[in-house]
């Protein structure tokens, strides 16, 4: 692929002995939406950890964008920087701030503590947050605590937030857990509009909801890719069969 | 952009108001300028708690808005004390050795009117060479640059140390208290060039104004005190608004979350810590020449301790609680302490305020902590109704 943005090659990484990435190896391309599922364990989250710089691998390369910069060694706030979002599995935003408040801060705006002191409120930036709380389906929250929102509301504005920085790569971590059935199908939109324009891997536990993504899927087992292709070319293959089925999932 | 700022935030034009309002009665009833009605001593204790309330602000942006919980700003606060101490103690020096060697014949030499100083200040810890702390002594001007500076200094070095490392929560805090713990054994000692245990004395004679009552220059000092009260809320309460206070308290709640946002939590954590260190150097700097007196047991952990108690109290994350707590605690605490409460006699046993207050203060920290976590500032919660 010429159009690769994120290449993960033979990366491996342990705690205390226990092998949670095994030389994986995975390409993500711009645009793209890539869904990564697998049992508890696989090395979903570790993986996302690796990439935005939470964690350090033992060995293996992690190389971005047309310049080949190797992501390993920069900090979490270059990695962000330099165009990766990432949304965690529980929704972290800051319930004390205003919906509005949590989107101007992740605004892809200059990121320095003077600029951040000096910065004024502009219209530009105003009709930014507008979009994006339009998109999001967020725009008669914005001057609500975000505290008060409901699981579903917190996870949409956690996906705005990670718009609003106008990232590349948008990782998110099981998006669609404790949703119900409407607010998952929004997400899917939401998350398949995104694709359109960007890489978006969402790393998803349940199959139904990968099942509407309607991508290529990676599944991760024991740190490793299993197998890698449409859905429902993975779920006919015998071993992915054998790693859920195994584990008493259906 | 004034404009947006003050009705964003209306406390601050409340707080200014209200304060203008107390410093225009303790104009009027001082025995300088008014009626009398308050002693010159009072006038002390309420520029003093200005001071307090200055570096309790400072506090309350440093563990309120941004979770830092440091138990070091009593250090900033004394370095400035002894900055300015230092100035106040060897110009006064100089003139009385001046004036006392003015008859003799032969003119003196400067290298023994700088003995006759140095045996002055230096000759309770038996010396009298002068420490190459004194450098600038003799300069107003620089001793006041050293009342920002070295505060602002050992702020961001400690702070880059501790942040770069990531230090955070109990551990960041049980550093700061040794840092403060350090400096103040160190200034115990004789040979620290600041006079040991003795500290720095007379500061509340001001160099060339020997013939100003204390009154006067004790309100001088009140009304500096409020000023820089006033500006330093002012200058806060600007930095925790807009997005620099939405960054700040995203730190606070979720520091993972703003470093992924793409913000260098080191760099603003430094910020903070050092801003607020400065500010703790000038309300230090203020309050030393109201006490009269500097000396290392006034940098003790506790006194860093005491300043989260009274954040803690007046309720943390809203500067005018910071005020509220300061002003509330240190001035019972004198009422206590110095007296002022009658003892409650049991029958079998008496109750001395000065023995017992440690233990109310202690109790009502924990009630505070426990049953009204946003403190006395939190009562205000139910007077206004945020608009949403």
């Amino acid at each position: 692929m010429n159009n690769t943005l994120l290449e993960v090659s033979g990366v491996s990484v342990s705690f205390d002995g226990f092998k949670a990435i095994n030389s994986l190896s995975i390409q993500i391309a711009e645009p793209e939406l890539r869904a990564i599922i697998g049992p508890n364990g696989a090395g979903k989250t570790t993986f996302m950890d690796i990439i935005t710089g939470k964690t350090k691998p033992d060995e293996g390369k992690v190389i971005w964008g047309e310049r080949n910069i190797s992501l390993l060694g920069m900090s979490e706030a270059d990695i962000a920087n330099a165009g990766i979002g990432r949304k965690f599995q529980k929704p972290t935003v800051f319930e004390a701030q205003t919906v509005r408040q949590n989107l101007a801060m992740a605004l892809k705006n200059p990121r320095g503590p003077l600029a951040v002191l000096l910065h004024r409120k502009t219209p530009a930036n105003a009709a930014r947050i507008e979009a994006i709380a339009e998109e999001i389906g967020l725009s008669a929250s914005l001057p609500r605590i975000a505290g008060e929102l409901s699981h579903g509301e917190k996870q949409w504005l956690e996906i705005g937030m990670l718009l609003a920085q106008e990232p590349r790569l948008l990782l998110v971590d099981e998006p669609a857990a404790g949703m119900t059935v409407e607010e998952r199908e929004k997400t899917t939109d939401i998350l398949k509009r995104a694709a359109q324009t960007r890489a978006v891997v969402v790393v998803e536990h349940d199959m139904e909801f990968v099942r509407r993504l309607n991508c290529k899927v990676t599944v991760l087992h024991e740190g490793s890719v299993l197998a890698e292709g449409s859905l429902d070319h993975v779920t006919s293959n015998p071993t992915v069969i054998e790693v859920y089925l195994g584990r008493g999932h259906a | 952009m004034h404009k947006t700022f003050i009705s964003q935030n209306p406390s601050v034009l409340w707080f200014i108001g209200l304060l203008g309002l107390f410093t225009l009665a303790v104009v009027v009833g001082s025995e300088a300028t008014g009626t009398g009605l308050i002693s010159t001593s009072m006038v002390k204790t309420l520029g003093k708690t200005l001071c307090l309330c200055l570096i309790a602000i400072a506090m309350d942006v440093v563990w309120g808005y941004c979770g830092i919980l440091s138990l070091g700003h009593f250090a900033f606060f004394g370095i400035g004390g002894y900055a300015i101490g230092m100035w106040l103690m060897y110009a006064r020096t100089e003139i009385i050795v001046l004036g006392s060697l003015e008859g003799q014949v032969i003119k003196p030499t400067p290298q023994e009117i700088s003995d006759a100083i140095g045996n002055q200040i230096f000759g309770v810890v038996g010396s009298s060479e002068f420490p190459w702390l004194w450098a600038f002594a003799d300069s107003l001007f620089l001793q006041l640059l050293m009342v920002v500076l070295v505060p602002g200094l050992l702020a961001l070095v400690f702070g880059w140390l501790a942040f770069r490392s990531r230090v955070t929560g109990v551990y960041l805090s049980i550093l700061t208290q040794a840092m403060t713990l350090a400096l103040s054994l160190w200034l115990f000692q004789n040979d620290s060039g600041l006079r040991g245990n003795n500290g720095l004395s007379g500061l509340q004679n001001i160099p060339g104004y020997e013939d100003t009552s204390q009154a006067v220059i004790s309100l001088v000092f009140f009304l500096g005190s409020a000023l820089a009260l006033a500006c330093g809320y002012i200058l806060f309460a600007w930095v925790v608004s807009g997005k620099m206070g939405s960054v700040v308290q995203g730190i606070r709640d979720n520091e993972a979350r703003v470093r992924f946002l793409g913000y260098r939590v080191e760099g603003y954590k430094l910020f903070i810590f050092t801003l607020t260190a400065v500010i703790s150097g000038i309300a230090g700097a203020l309050y030393y020449p109201q006490a009269g007196i500097i000396n290392p047991a006034e940098l003790a952990p506790i006194a860093s301790i005491y300043l989260a108690v009274w954040v803690a109290i007046g309720g943390r994350g809203r500067l005018y609680g910071a005020v509220i707590g300061a002003a509330f605690v240190s001035l019972l605490s004198s009422w206590f302490t110095g007296g002022g409460a009658p003892a409650i006699n049991l029958g079998f046993y008496t109750i001395l305020w000065t023995d017992w207050w440690l233990v109310l203060l202690g109790v009502s920290f924990v009630c505070v902590t426990l049953f009204f976590p946003k403190g006395i500032g939190g009562l205000f919660d139910y007077l206004v109704r945020k608009p949403s």
